[in-house]
């Protein structure tokens, strides 16, 4: 167990901002093509759409293993009830990031469509196909996708919040080259 | 099209000449099963043709004798989803208001040893005729015969998926192809 320190280490920074990048990115393109009628273009989209999400949940172990050995530094004085939520938040965000990308996942094979992961690594099915389940999926998909999205402004405005307000340095300490 | 007249004309000349072998015909739609494998963006995604019709006609004894034509009723494919079935009728696939079927029309058989086989004919999709060799196999189970076989069709020497599908870097431009037909063997020829 490593001692509480000012700063997030290096691991626990590079890993947040790669997801951070990847899910927002994900989300946007994930209502866009959605919409778009089925042509190439769309299959392209899609696909593009799950290689970013899988990796997210590729990134989320080596993350989660990484937080669970090394505790993140001690909280910045606050009230306690923000601390609280800013830690269930936190929770809540990792269950999420892992969440959503296993449910379009499942969705995915359960639609009949086998991820392939940047179009040559096959992804196992573990579930076979199944009309009902996949729509099911699917709706369980969007809905964690707009929790998640709810959270992630919460979480936006909290640090920013810490920034430009109370002009501590929560948000200096998660960012890279900070001091 | 004269090529398929000839072709035509020359398997009811093989029927006519090969009454006396044990030769399976009665082709049982059921039992038979016509599917086929596309890659979208390197996903395979499987599909099929629920009705077609085989004529057959294989003499194990006498491969070279044998002939088939097979007809696809394209608006019965399934090709993975809703989506997609609504999509592959269309003009830009399909297209089949204009050209409602696809045909297989042999032009010889040729045995390759064992139990295996390869059937030479031409392929008829969307008004292109394009010469197909397709390797089967051939077993008997009980009375019946079985055919198993398949070849890669390439969509674009079809036209099947034009303007923006030509992009065969979403949909592959091969397209697996297999089949499984079981025949009986015809009743007037039991000798
Ligand atoms: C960080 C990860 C992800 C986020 C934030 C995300 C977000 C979204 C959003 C917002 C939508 C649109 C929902 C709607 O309007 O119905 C969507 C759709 C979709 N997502 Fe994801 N997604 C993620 C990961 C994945 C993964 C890993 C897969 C599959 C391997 C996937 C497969 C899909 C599919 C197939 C759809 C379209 C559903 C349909 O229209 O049929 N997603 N996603
Ligand atoms: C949109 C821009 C984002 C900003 C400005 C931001 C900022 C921050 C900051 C300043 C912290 C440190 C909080 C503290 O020290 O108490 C933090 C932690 C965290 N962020 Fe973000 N974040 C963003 C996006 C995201 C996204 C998209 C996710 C994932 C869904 C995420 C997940 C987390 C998690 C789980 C932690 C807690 C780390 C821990 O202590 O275990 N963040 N973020």
């Amino acid at each position: 167990m490593n001692q509480p320190t000012a700063r997030y280490t290096g691991p626990a920074i590079a890993a947040h901002w790669l997801i951070a990048i990847l899910i927002l990115a994900a989300f946007p393109l994930g209502l866009y093509m959605h919409g778009l009628p089925l042509s190439p273009n769309k299959l392209k989209l899609y696909s593009y759409h799950k290689w970013i999400g899988m990796t997210v949940l590729l990134l989320f172990v080596p993350r989660i293993l990484w937080r669970l050995t090394h505790r993140p530094p001690a909280p910045l004085p606050m009230p306690a009830w923000q601390h609280k939520i800013a830690e269930g938040t936190h929770h809540l965000l990792y269950l999420l990031m892992f969440l959503v990308p296993l449910s379009g996942w499942l969705m995915s094979s359960a639609k009949g469509f086998q991820v392939v992961y940047f179009g040559v690594l096959p992804i196992p099915d573990l579930i076979g196909k199944d009309k009902e389940l996949g729509e099911l999926l699917e709706e369980m998909h969007e809905v964690l996708s707009w929790s998640l999205m709810t959270l992630v402004g919460l979480h936006l405005a909290g640090a920013l919040k810490h920034h430009i307000i109370d002009k501590d340095s929560t948000l200096r300490r998660m960012l890279p080259f900070g001091k | 099209m004269k090529i398929n007249h000839i072709a035509l004309s020359a398997a009811a000349l093989l029927l006519a000449g090969a009454a006396h072998a044990v030769e399976f015909k009665q082709v049982d739609a059921a039992k038979s099963s016509l599917a086929f494998s596309s890659k979208q963006m390197g996903v395979p995604v499987p599909g099929s043709f629920k009705k077609f019709t085989t004529q057959i006609t294989f003499d194990p004894a006498k491969p070279t004798t044998a002939s088939t034509v097979l007809e696809i009723d394209l608006a019965s494919i399934d090709a993975g989803s809703k989506d997609a079935n609504d999509e592959v009728v269309g003009k830009q696939w399909f297209n089949v208001k204009a050209f409602p079927t696809a045909k297989f029309v042999s032009t010889g058989v040729k045995a390759l040893g064992g139990n295996r086989f390869e059937a030479i004919g031409k392929m008829t999709i969307k008004g292109q005729t394009r010469d197909v060799t397709a390797p089967f196999t051939f077993k008997q189970d009980g009375a019946n015969g079985v055919f198993d076989g398949g070849f890669v069709l390439k969509r674009m020497d079809y036209n099947i998926g034009e303007g923006p599908w030509a992009d065969v870097s979403a949909v592959a431009n091969e397209i697996e192809i297999k089949f499984h037909v079981v025949a009986a063997p015809a009743a007037a020829a039991k000798k």
